[in-house]
């Protein structure tokens, strides 16, 4: 039954996914996503599941591959840098097709960067989240309660796929509490079916002729016929894009943005709206696929711009909606960097600079 | 006269009519053959789980018959963690070589063997990387010629050789480490032995084993099959000699 | 009697076989299987004992004994 309680953004992600079923999490100390692991520690022991510190990133997620290919549910999580070391384990599931699911609750950059909060990871997360041009589902949420919910379904998303699924969260929503409504805890018969479905793969012991193999490399034209077949699946993947438009309606000047930002924008657009400029937004929810219709499908004769507003310098979306728009308007930027969190008057006094010379 | 009854028949542990891709005189197949006969012996071949590491162990994938997965290099402790953990009845053995295991994943191998992780490590140690062309390995022996050490492993700039068991063996957790070959026929029957032993500590729950396989690689070495074992049994195995490092379980009886 | 049955094709020419048995009753042949190697050929089978040292040692799993 659904229950509403009063959460930190880390442990509403972690309880989420121990209610999607996950029965091993594997991860490594880094700021700001502690409290997932340690939630996990004293969690999964009481659902019969197991919590492994790994001794780096880089066994941590080879430990989720290992265990997500016996078709168990199971999660790691890390943040930016450890998310860089992850790039090995991503990119072995994309190649092996291994459901795997995990969080990156963002920080600053490059390098050991800032422990605080920052979207510099989008580029990372929506193109080459590790070597071969794989892809995956990436959602991004901008609250707490879409954190549990996008935790919850990224589970269905990757058996579905078979295919890795990233919740790319940052520092602010981590750290935050919100009211939650949390979704029920999957029953053991549910997750027997999930497991039921992938029994003739997972790696567990088979009877003579019956071997499963997980491989993430081949030979021959065997690892083409993989990626074609990965391809393929990509191309299913319109049905899955999400995005929210706010008050597009008859909006002139149109946001861009995602997870924290989008909620600082929202803010903004109601401050702009107040003062009789018509502003709406474009949030892509789903940032891989990536909601290109929406800016595609403007309206250019009545949009006289675009605003993204991103926490990383240089901006990342950018290259998303550039792509989209294919210069048919103006996009300006707003951006902080390095830890250094947007603010409302600084979203909107960039704003108006760019609103005073388009509108 | 008595009739006559097979007394040696190929394991059903390596694929029927498969011949393996190793190199003339390499004895990774050997371990593989010996691996399969274990774990028959133990009737555990409908439940027995290979982790595969990166190197000429990667050949093996076409050579046996049951579950497998391939790591990343160096990370098969990792990955056996992660599916001996969610899978505990399986019976769970990762095949590295020295570069896998004391290289590259030297981490992964220290910390499982330190949790006591219930798996089994198959480590081919021949002192050298084979699959990418004969590179010095953390196992290479001073003086040793390799395709990265042309004028031979030199101390003062590359270190010396890491003895894996005897390093282990400054762990805790460990149930059991022992070092064998497989140059003589005597020698495989003990391999296999010393594989069984520690598939069935996995099965009875008692942690982390390994078995260290000292052993050769004629085609790196640049010798023939018969001399790559004098240079075996002169040269690595006064290196890395053969024995017994740990066995708890006969510290019990 | 015993006997020893090698699959020729799965031979590499190693020669393992050869020095691991007591008897001495295998050696390399002249002839050539498809990949090329001189495989091992059982040679006055008459004093094969049946040890299986041979199959033992052999790494391609290609001798099987009978006794």
């Amino acid at each position: 039954m659904a229950e509403r309680v009063f959460m930190k953004g880390t442990e509403a992600i972690a309880e989420a996914a121990v209610r999607a079923g996950c029965r091993f999490f594997a991860g490594y100390p880094i700021t700001p996503q502690n409290e997932i692991p340690e939630y996990m520690a004293r969690r999964l022991p009481e659902v019969g599941g197991t919590f492994v510190q790994g001794e780096s990133e880089v066994a941590s997620v080879n430990m989720l591959y290992g265990a997500a290919s016996t078709g168990i549910r199971a999660m790691s999580s890390s943040s930016s840098c450890g998310i860089s070391l992850y790039s090995e384990g991503v990119s072995y599931c994309a190649s092996a097709r291994i459901p795997m699911v995990y969080v990156n609750v963002q920080r600053g950059g490059p390098g050991i960067g800032a422990i605080q909060p920052a979207q510099q990871d989008y580029l990372q997360a929506t193109k080459a989240s590790g070597n071969g041009g794989f892809r995956m589902i990436v959602l991004a949420p901008d609250s707490v309660q879409e954190c549990v919910d996008m935790v919850y379904e990224a589970y269905d998303l990757a058996e579905r796929d078979q295919n890795p699924v990233l919740v790319l969260t940052d520092g602010v929503m981590g750290t935050m509490m919100e009211p939650v409504v949390l979704p029920p805890m999957k029953t053991d018969e549910e997750l027997a079916a999930c497991r039921a479905k992938f029994a003739d793969r997972a790696i567990v012991g088979h009877p003579l002729g019956q071997q499963a193999y997980c491989r993430p490399g081949s030979v021959g034209d065997g690892q083409e016929k993989v990626n074609i077949e990965a391809a393929a699946m990509y191309e299913t993947w319109d049905k899955d894009i999400r995005v929210e438009e706010y008050m597009m309606d008859d909006a002139e000047i149109v946001f861009a943005a995602y997870g924290i930002s989008a909620r600082i924008s929202r803010a903004v657009i109601r401050e702009l709206r107040a003062e009789g400029i018509k502003a709406g937004m474009i949030r892509p929810i789903t940032i891989s696929p990536f909601p290109y219709d929406s800016f595609r499908n403007l309206d250019f004769n009545r949009v006289k711009g675009i605003i993204d507003v991103e926490m990383s310098i240089p901006a990342q979306m950018r290259w998303d909606i550039d792509y989209a728009v294919q210069g048919k308007c103006p996009v300006h930027e707003v951006l902080r960097s390095g830890g250094q969190l947007l603010t409302n008057d600084q979203v909107k006094k960039g704003a108006m600079e760019f609103i005073k010379e388009v509108l | 006269m008595a009739e006559e009854k097979k007394v040696y028949t190929r394991t059903k542990g390596i694929i029927e009519g498969a011949v393996s891709g190793f190199c003339p005189g390499c004895m990774h197949s050997t371990i593989h053959k010996i691996i399969g006969e274990a774990a028959e012996e133990l009737g555990q071949l409908d439940n027995l789980v290979r982790v595969e590491g990166v190197g000429c162990c990667g050949l093996g994938q076409f050579y046996v018959t049951c579950d497998e997965t391939i790591a990343a290099h160096g990370r098969a402790g990792a990955v056996a963690t992660g599916i001996k953990r969610s899978s505990p009845n399986s019976l769970v053995y990762t095949y590295q070589g020295d570069g896998d295991l004391a290289a590259i994943g030297l981490a992964e191998t220290m910390s499982a063997a330190n949790r006591g992780e219930n798996f089994t490590v198959i480590f081919v140690n021949n002192g050298i990387y084979g699959m990418t062309g004969g590179q010095m390995a953390p196992t290479t022996l001073v003086g040793m010629k390799s395709t990265t050490t042309p004028g031979g492993r030199n101390p003062e700039e590359h270190g010396y050789p890491m003895h894996m068991s005897e390093i282990l063996n400054q762990l805790t957790a460990p149930y059991y480490i022992e070092r064998v070959s497989c140059d003589t026929p005597q020698h495989v029957i003990a391999a296999r032995k010393a594989i069984k032993k520690a598939f069935q500590y996995q099965l009875d729950g008692k942690g982390y084993s390994i078995v260290e396989i000292v052993t050769s690689c004629p085609t790196n070495w640049g010798l023939d099959p018969l001399k790559s074992l004098d240079f075996l049994r002169e040269k690595m195995f006064e290196e890395y000699p053969l024995g017994v490092f740990r066995d708890e379980g006969k510290k019990l009886k | 009697m015993a006997r020893i049955e090698i699959t020729t094709e799965a031979c590499k020419s190693c020669s393992y076989c050869v020095i691991s048995c007591p008897k001495q009753c295998i050696e390399i042949s002249d002839k050539v299987n498809s990949k090329g190697y001189l495989y091992a050929a059982s040679v006055r089978p008459e004093d094969c004992i049946g040890c299986a040292m041979c199959a033992q040692i052999c790494p391609e799993s290609a001798i099987e004994v009978w006794r």
